[in-house]
């Protein structure tokens, strides 16, 4: 009875699958290597880092962490020898390297930054996103095609053309290397990835349930707030771990329109040098610890991201 | 008892804001919610973008705020137009979105049709292979030095292994014929996940049964490639080419992070010529000009983009 939905006549045979299956996966392991290159990396010691050939095989150390989070000065044996008893395995570390923990590094700080930036500016975004795609969603906006334009075209523009007048402009106003105008700026640059996924977050939640609110009593802001919101949730964690990530990623704004106390980590970590130049396995734990949280999102992510890079103009 | 009082005597007190905000009309609601976004983008997009336009015309330089501005006229956009140096910038942009997006359009296609075969594990490792792609290009881009130093990275090593090139001599960034393409690896590295992901969803786009017509009309696979799976992936493959396109005419952090734009000015594409001439030759007017004349070379992008993403969402 069933022998017509059992197979269908056009699926790929095994052979194919076989086939697909092994370059796939060949793909995927050969462009995985970089990433586990640099988690290798972060726990060679600076001379296993760029040994020749490339060690494969290597004892772990933690010293590319321990450098990463301490600045330090090299001192004489005869100076070491007169210290106390190392204090914790970083410190003992460094003093096989005649060098002495002079402090912390500017790493923390710097992720610090890119926490409150990142996290402050997704606030904003996706607060403004929410309330203005609920507007195009649910109102007849005049012109809301050419509002809808302008928004994203704003995502288009080059960052160091936008940077030239936004440093004039944040110099005038004094927010230059600034938290708050760093999450001005992302706020911005977000706000139009926001709108677009929400709306089309939005549009996909039945009119009737607010109808049905607003007959029962409530006014359109409670219906928003009590019937839309809920139903938005997915959407709106979406949009907000997108434009975290954004956020989270950017170096041209922050490179040129941050310096010091408002530097976030990608502009600090390729700064990371040891002595004679980059020390590798610092710069691999800085990257390590940055990569990490983006991994995590990725893996939550993976049934929206065609939605999100496409501005939600492609739905599965 | 307390409680229900003062409950009724809330009831019953008109709060001002709340009366407003209740009474507000569907059209008022409209822009209450949509205008602090518009206002925002104003401040911080288009406000910023009328002073770099105002900039264009003048011979203006940040480092020197208290000189006098002079009013230059269209001359800044004359130099540019006739600047031996913005035109070869221009080639090697145009020469890095070409083959950046050629590549990645190949391998990405061809990876999603591989994934549709729909063999088992499919979606780990389609999850494995998006990872490249959420990272971000700066710190990604700059671990690549690394990998690209000659004899102790491990790009380098390799290549030599399959080459028997003495490892030494494998110099990716500093040698000027494979510093273009040390950027394009790079990228292609990162953003073929993208593509394939674009094009993965126009192939899962295509009905099944139009594959079953084509099998009963005994159509060959190879003619139902070219007759039903390309032309009907074709708008995705072309929505992921013009982001791409977009994304990489205004690449920055990248190639800034691998290369500056070395060696000499081999991989200096727009963007780091603008940065260049704003930021280090402080040249604001003439830069300004030359960001004006970029944003109207993606606008026109964008514009087609918009059109093409209506057609695809039209289907």
């Amino acid at each position: 009875m069933s022998l017509t939905t059992a197979h269908s006549v056009v699926a790929p045979s095994s052979n194919a699958k076989l086939i697909a299956g092994t370059i796939i996966i060949a793909y995927a392991l050969i462009s995985i290597v970089p990433l586990l290159w640099i988690f290798a990396t972060s726990f060679k010691t600076p001379p296993d880092s760029i040994a020749y050939p490339p060690k494969i095989v290597f004892q772990p150390s933690i010293e590319g962490y321990c450098n990463l989070f301490t600045t330090r000065t090299r001192q004489t044996p005869e100076y070491i020898n007169s210290l106390g008893p190392a204090t914790g395995f970083c410190d003992e570390t460094v003093r096989k390297r005649n060098m002495v923990i002079a402090g912390p590094s500017n790493f923390l700080p710097r992720f610090v930054n890119s926490l409150i930036i990142a996290f402050g500016s997704t606030f904003c975004a996706v607060f403004l996103g929410t309330l203005s795609a609920y507007g195009f969603s649910r109102f007849k906006v005049p012109l809301a095609d050419d509002l809808l334009f302008f928004i994203l075209s704003t995502r288009f523009m080059p960052p160091i053309a936008v940077a030239i007048p936004i440093y004039l402009m944040y110099r005038e106003l004094g927010l230059s290397d600034t938290a708050l105008g760093m999450i001005l700026l992302y706020t911005a640059v977000n706000v139009s990835l926001a709108v677009w996924l929400l709306k089309g977050f939005i549009d996909e939640i039945p009119r009737e349930y607010e109808e049905a609110a607003m007959i029962d009593g409530y006014t359109r802001l409670q219906a928003f707030w009590r019937t839309v919101l809920p139903q938005a949730t997915t959407g709106i964690a979406a949009t907000a771990i997108f434009c975290l990530i954004f956020a989270w990623n950017e170096y041209a704004f922050a490179a040129l329109l941050t310096s010091g106390t408002a530097q976030t980590a990608p502009p600090f970590i390729p700064t990371i040098i040891g002595e004679g130049g980059q020390d590798w396995p610092a710069v691999a734990a800085g990257t390590t610890i940055f990569l990490v949280p983006i991994l995590v999102f990725t893996i939550l992510l993976r049934k929206q991201l065609l939605r999100g890079i496409t501005f939600g103009a492609v739905r599965k | 008892m307390l409680n229900r009082t003062a409950d009724n005597v809330a009831r019953a007190t008109p709060e001002p804001l709340a009366k407003k905000i209740r009474g507000i009309s569907d059209k008022g609601l409209a822009w209450l919610f949509i205008s602090p976004t518009i206002l925002l983008l104003l401040a911080i997009n288009i406000f910023p973008l009328f002073w770099a336009i105002y900039l264009s015309f003048t011979n203006y330089r940040a480092n020197r705020p208290n000189e006098v501005v002079k009013n230059l006229g269209l001359a800044n956009y004359q130099r540019i137009l006739g600047d031996h140096d913005v035109w070869i910038a221009m080639q090697t942009t145009a020469h890095f979105v070409f083959w950046t997006i050629l590549l990645q359009t190949v391998i990405g296609f061809t990876l999603a049709w591989l994934i549709d075969r729909k063999f088992r594990g499919h979606a780990f490792w389609t999850t494995i292979i998006l990872v490249p792609m959420m990272l971000s290009p700066a710190v990604v881009g700059n671990f690549w030095r690394f990998l690209y130093e000659p004899q102790i990275g491990l790009f380098s090593y390799v290549i030599s292994f399959v080459t028997g090139i003495p490892p030494t001599n494998v110099q990716m960034l500093s040698n000027v014929e494979l510093a273009p393409w040390a950027i394009i690896i790079v990228d292609t590295w990162m953003w073929t996940p993208y593509v394939m992901l674009i094009c993965l969803a126009g192939l899962r786009s295509i009905p099944e049964y139009i594959y079953e017509a084509a099998e009963v009309d005994r159509a060959s696979n190879w003619r139902q490639f070219w007759s039903i799976t390309l032309p009907m992936a074709l708008p995705f493959i072309m929505l992921a080419v013009l982001f791409r396109g977009i994304e990489n005419f205004k690449m920055f952090d990248m190639v800034n992070l691998l290369t500056g734009g070395g060696p000499g000015s081999t991989t200096e594409v727009a963007s780091i010529t603008l940065k260049r001439q704003a930021f280090e030759s402080w040249r604001t007017g003439y830069s300004s000009a030359f960001a004006i004349i970029l944003f109207v070379a993606v606008f026109g992008l964008a514009n087609i983009y918009v059109k093409a993403l209506n057609k695809v969402k039209q289907r």
